[in-house]
């Protein structure tokens, strides 16, 4: 078995085998691989016994599952209302420039993509992103700065 | 006519951390379920989810079907733009949740309940899962039989919606079903289901420990009790606030204001823009006889002052509703297009200011024809905003 059948095998194993686990197996390939190929579709229908459509169907509906590799470090900055109202924008400028990429790229060393999303639900402490399931608030040019820093050291 | 003006008045529930919440669940699990559904029934609890439906009404209606098994479903999707506090109460007080759940399950004839968490909050998992084990340990040191589970989203806010929720946890992609049937007879896995907001549930805890007449006595008729607001944009206090129902708008804007507030998205993108003019007679709770507008909410409250332009606004709230949508149905898909593309051509100059009132009577179709909430709801924020800042979707 290759490592992404083995992946499936043991999300399957872990989760159970029938349609109501087939997101959080999505979810653990994403996980792990930083997103769905085609061929981890098959292997998915293959492992719990649905139709290839079905699993395709269910993994192009949400914005989580990625259908193109990520890198590692995948940064979602939200694009909501008050995030934009208080210098999204602005973040997102800073991130291009230091990793030198633009929205929905990914670093040549497959280290980090670049992402928009909706509202996280830290209006409050707007402006606001994720780093895979890390959420940074209140960010100012300086404080980005310092956060991606800190992860192009690691 | 002017319409009655509350005061704000705080409350102090949900967050209060209750140490004695073991003992609150022996007692209430000792009461029998019909006396428990009469205890939400006389508070009056509705649904803080959005929708207001009467919380007493649903364990009642769910008790009462005969499906051979039952489900507990805690939403935690938490999409709405400008919505942050069931978040809050799950990292702070997640055992009132978990409890409430449990007793909902009692009340229904049900063993299994789920959690389903967006995928923004995932986070929140491992702290989470540890608060479950020690509750399910303690269910069944007493001898009662109840598992939670969480189900993580994945980035869908339709997902929030009740049936698109159950769909998802199927394994399939959050499209809404058509209602009839309701949950209560046909939820997760067609079996009848609870769906109750994360709030919701912790509220019960209250009216559990207190009896309904605490929570009966905060807000006004036919709002009774306090709620969560999440208050953003421009104000100098962001953040969570418990509040009584049926506060005016004007209370809420004195108290959370910068002092230039120009306009309040109550409600989140799915809600009514009101503006100034409005604030008097707006009073924040559900629909009853109330003089002047009363709006519900499930407590997103978005301040917008005057250096901000409501184009602006309305673009970024099209463009979630646009990304939002499940497609499933033409006039939430087609129509949340054409709104969007519509008010850019207007304020470009490429169609005339009339336009607008096209635009206006798509709404109204949409409401009338989408299929769920979503697609019914965008004339809620594409109205109000229209009609009061026209020209600035023009100029
Ligand atoms: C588009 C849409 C999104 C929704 N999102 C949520 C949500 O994130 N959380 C929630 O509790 N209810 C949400 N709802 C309302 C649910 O369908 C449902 O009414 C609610 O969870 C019931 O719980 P309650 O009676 O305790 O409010 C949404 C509804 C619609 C139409
Ligand atoms: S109204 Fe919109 S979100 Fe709701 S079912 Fe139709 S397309 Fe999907
Ligand atoms: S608008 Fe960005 S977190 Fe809500």
């Amino acid at each position: 078995m290759n490592p992404v059948q083995d992946l499936i095998k043991n999300l399957a194993d872990e989760h159970g085998r029938t349609r109501a686990n087939l997101l959080p197996i999505l979810q653990g390939v994403v996980e792990q691989e930083k997103y769905l190929s085609e061929y981890s579709m098959i292997e998915i229908a293959r492992e719990l016994n649905l139709s290839a459509a079905d699993v395709y169907g269910t993994a192009t509906f949400y914005s989580f599952l990625e259908h193109k590799k990520m890198g590692t470090y995948l940064i979602r900055v939200c694009k909501t209302i008050t995030c934009a109202m208080k210098g999204k924008n602005q973040i997102l400028l800073i991130i291009e420039d230091m990793l030198k990429i633009g929205l929905g790229e990914t670093t040549s060393d497959g280290k980090f993509s670049l992402l928009q999303t909706n509202c996280l639900g830290w209006c409050h402490k707007a402006p606001a992103m994720l780093i895979n399931d890390e959420v940074y608030t209140e960010l100012t040019p300086e404080s980005v700065r310092e956060i991606l820093t800190e992860y192009l050291k690691k | 006519m002017v319409a009655h003006s509350y005061q704000l008045k705080r409350a102090d529930f949900i967050f209060k951390n209750e140490n004695d919440w073991e003992r609150i669940l022996d007692k209430t699990l000792k009461r029998p379920p019909q006396e428990l559904i009469n205890e939400l029934m006389s508070s009056e609890l509705k649904g803080r989810g959005g929708a207001g439906f009467p919380t007493g009404l649903k364990w009642k209606l769910t008790a009462e079907d005969p499906s051979d098994e039952k489900f507990v479903i805690c939403n935690a999707d938490e999409g709405e733009p400008g919505t942050f506090k069931d978040r809050e109460i799950l990292s702070k007080v997640p055992y009132k949740v978990l409890m409430a759940m449990a007793v909902c399950g009692y009340v229904i004839g049900s063993q299994k309940g789920y959690i389903y968490l967006r995928g923004e909050y995932k986070f929140l998992v491992p702290e989470l899962n540890k608060v479950i084990q020690e509750f399910e340990y303690y269910c069944k040191q007493i001898g009662h039989q109840f598992s939670i589970k969480i189900f993580l989203g994945s980035g869908a806010y339709i997902c929030g919606e009740e049936t698109a929720l159950f769909e998802s946890m199927e394994g399939k992609r959050g499209e809404p079903r058509n209602k009839p049937p309701y949950p209560s007879s046909n939820g997760y896995m067609g079996k009848a289901t609870v769906v109750n907001n994360v709030e919701t549930l912790a509220h019960t805890f209250t009216i559990f420990k207190y009896g309904a007449k605490k929570f009966y006595d905060l807000g006004v008729q036919y709002s009774r009790g306090s709620k969560l607001f999440s208050v953003s944009g421009d104000t100098p206090k962001p953040g969570i606030y418990e509040l009584e129902l049926g506060m005016s708008l004007q209370d809420f804007v004195n108290e959370f204001g910068d002092g230039d507030t120009k306009a309040v998205q109550v409600g989140g993108a799915s809600g009514f823009l009101v503006p100034r003019k409005r604030f008097e007679k707006t009073t924040i709770g559900y629909r009853g006889k109330l003089t002047g507008i009363s709006l519900p909410t499930g407590g997103s409250m978005m301040l917008y002052n005057s250096s901000r332009s409501m184009y602006n606004v309305l673009d970024n709230y099209l463009e979630f509703f646009r990304e939002e949508s499940c497609g499933q149905c033409t006039p939430c898909r087609v129509g949340c297009q054409q709104l969007h593309f519509g008010i850019k051509a207007v304020k470009r100059g490429d169609k005339p200011a009339q336009y607008l009132d096209k635009l206006l009577k798509l709404t109204e179709t949409m409401q009338l024809t989408a299929k769920c909430g979503l697609g019914q709801s965008v004339a809620n924020s594409f109205s109000s905003i229209v009609e009061n800042f026209r020209e600035e979707m023009i100029y």
